[in-house]
């Protein structure tokens, strides 16, 4: 099937290498990180994790994201998704594609990374989110691809895929869950530590996710031929518009707990991000980006005229994605390190280099995207011919 | 050169029983305490620790003393800036290093007075806890350790450490040491490191560097020996342990007095 991939127009093939051309200045940025060293990001002794391991946690919620559309499917029988699995899927692949990347660019002996195995050891978590997620591309990679290769023959999947397409429910759950763990089990890092960090996690990741898709099942139809149908989009604002408001809802159960708390660990990082502290505040104002987004997203979303309206849909879910992202993908990260250990306040802001970099990874992410989606939707287009042919 | 089959097979062979016992050392001895063999003339101790008495700390040079000692014979880089600032002891003020015991009552002395920081070779380590590499591993005497070649530099451990005892090197420290010391190691670019105790002294005899020049401010010893000089010094005078309350058991200990005692 991937000879799909290699014929195409020439807006597929321009979109191509314009990806390759930004992976090609990411990397060549990457060298130079690899000679000088994470000193060329913005991180320092105080904010010792920025933009990449930021956009690793918001990727792994993206990718767990696929499980929303596996449920209703397989677990409800939820027909309408049938045709969209896919998207999820190969959604999925390539955001797990773009963690371990996010993963390779953070690390500061990046030639050691073998390690992890040569010396693996189950007290940390980071063992269990390499086993996690390396699983989950391998159980999305098996399962998208046998599937369409069925669908391609219009015979229905072998039935050794089903135990794995159940296996992979829980196990998406799993991807995330570990991933909080990583940082909700850190003594000294308050804003960090607490107990619905996991759950917060899933939730953002639910809205983020299929918000992403939606944008991207909007493009598709725009595209190509194929179009994956108005009820499954209306079907995915719904779970955009739930997983938002939880969401949402979880943030404020965090902030309430800091603040009637009044305990000061707990409030600083909360007042850092939307207020600033000692003076510091570079956060604040696209902190409140994130949250007027969230605001008018859910506002779009909750009415149902608007939701049923699709470009409006399509501008909530690029509301609920940019929220999410500021929130997750930087605030997170940073929150938690500041004020460090001894209450004072450094602050943080990826460098050029760091951002061309971590741009560079996006664009691997898309690049997967768009050649696993030219593989899927080619075999749609064919489905839809000889659809017509017969009739 | 050639290798022969039945050669092969032994080296196949001793390596599978190389694999088999690995991953038994994974299963049952993980977070366990690593043992090595130790030199007889070295210092043994149970529990290594260590007492600041910040009484004893009166002048610039008292502090200057002990963290020029640390950063020479360890080969710690000054790059002149905080962002690539690599520390293995260094000071800050009452309200930073304790900082939810902060009141502003104290006496001025405690309050303007800088303190004596340093790893806490913590008795329940969460650097170690998290290390995917077990780069950073306790030893059986109580040190918390750091495998400069085994680290691949993902930073856990700083997030994890409580005390902001861990540096990396953001970029290669070499250039930035000023009188390289051939017998310690230097550093290369893309690991974490921290104060080690002086593990390579105490196996020598030797007590920590900055014990020995800083004129009974800093008190080391077994913990677990009730004769030690530490125990002694703590069994009659207030200590102060920094956030005792998260449970990693700090070993640095703080003897703060008032003006009373100065």
């Amino acid at each position: 099937m991937l000879e799909k991939a290699l014929t195409g127009s020439r807006r597929y093939w321009g979109w191509i290498f314009f990806l390759l051309a930004v992976i090609g200045v990411g990397f060549m940025f990457y060298l130079r990180q690899f000679a000088y060293g994470l000193g060329i990001t913005g991180m320092s002794r105080d904010v010792s994790w920025g933009l990449y391991i930021g956009q690793f946690t918001f990727l792994v919620g993206v990718a767990a994201s696929a499980v929303m559309l596996v449920v209703p499917y397989y677990l409800h029988d939820f027909k309408k998704f049938g045709k969209i699995l896919i998207l999820g899927e190969f959604l999925a692949v390539a955001s797990v594609v773009m963690c371990i990347f996010f993963i390779m660019v953070d690390m500061g002996q990046p030639m050691r990374v073998m390690n992890i195995v040569l010396h693996p050891t189950p007290n940390s978590i980071m063992f269990w989110d390499a086993i996690v997620l390396n699983g989950y591309l391998l159980l999305n990679i098996v399962i998208g691809w046998t599937t369409l290769g069925a669908d391609r023959k219009e015979v229905p999947p072998p039935t050794w895929v089903k135990p794995l397409i159940y296996l992979s429910i829980p196990w998406a759950i799993s991807i995330h869950t570990v991933t909080a763990f990583l940082y909700a089990g850190l003594p000294g890092r308050p804003f960090w530590l607490s107990a619905i960090m996991a759950a917060r996690f899933l939730a953002s990741a639910f809205a983020a996710g299929p918000a992403f898709l939606i944008i991207l099942a909007l493009l598709v139809r725009k595209l190509t031929k194929f179009d994956p149908g108005k009820e499954p989009i209306q079907a995915l604002g719904k779970i955009v518009t739930y997983a938002m408001i939880t969401s949402v809802f979880f943030l404020i159960l965090e902030v309430f707990t800091a603040f009637y708390s009044q305990i000061p660990g707990h409030m600083l990082s909360f007042e850092y991000l939307y207020a600033g502290l000692d003076g510091f505040g570079k956060m604040v104002p696209i902190m409140w980006i994130s949250t007027v987004l969230a605001v008018v997203a859910i506002i779009l979303l909750i009415i149902p005229g608007t939701r049923k309206n699709e470009s409006i849909l399509a501008f909530a879910c690029a509301a609920v994605f940019v929220s999410l992202w500021i929130d997750k993908g930087f605030g997170l990260i940073v929150g938690g390190f500041v004020p460090n250990p001894f209450e004072r306040v450094t602050e943080y802001w990826p460098t050029l280099p760091e951002t061309i970099i971590a741009i560079g990874v996006w664009a691997i992410g898309f690049l997967v995207i768009t050649v696993l989606y030219k593989v899927a939707i080619s075999v749609r287009e064919e489905q839809i011919e000889s659809e017509s042919n017969t009739h | 050169m050639s290798i022969s089959r039945r050669d092969f097979l032994k080296i196949a062979g001793i390596s599978s029983l190389g694999i088999g016992f690995s991953a038994t050392d994974l299963l049952w001895k993980n977070a366990e305490a690593v043992e090595y063999m130790t030199s007889p003339k070295g210092l043994k101790a149970k529990r290594w620790a260590m007492v600041v008495d910040v009484r004893k700390f009166k002048t610039e040079g008292d502090y200057k003393r002990v963290i020029d000692i640390c950063n020479r014979i360890h080969n710690v880089p000054d790059f002149g800036n905080t962002k690539d600032e690599v520390k293995w002891i260094w000071t800050d003020t009452f309200e930073h290093v304790f900082p939810f015991q902060q009141n502003k009552y104290l006496p001025e002395t405690v309050q303007e007075k800088p303190f004596v920081l340093l790893c806490n070779h913590c008795d329940n380590p969460p650097c170690v806890r998290v290390c995917p590499t077990q780069a950073t591993f306790k030893m059986k005497d109580g040190i918390v350790a750091q495998d400069y070649h085994r680290c691949i530099g993902c930073r856990f451990c700083m997030a994890a450490c409580p005390f902001g005892a861990r540096s990396f090197n953001w970029r290669d420290p070499r250039p930035f040491i000023k009188h390289v010391n051939p017998d310690f190691p230097t550093r290369t670019k893309g690991v974490v490191e921290k104060c080690n105790f002086c593990v390579e002294r105490l196996e020598k005899g030797l007590r920590p560097a900055c014990v020995e020049v800083s004129n009974g401010g800093l008190i080391f010893g077994d913990l677990a020996d009730p004769g030690s000089e530490v125990r002694k010094i703590l069994s009659t005078h207030y200590s102060l342990r920094r956030k005792a309350e998260l449970g990693t058991r700090p070993s640095v200990f703080y003897i703060i007095g008032g003006d009373e005692d100065a």
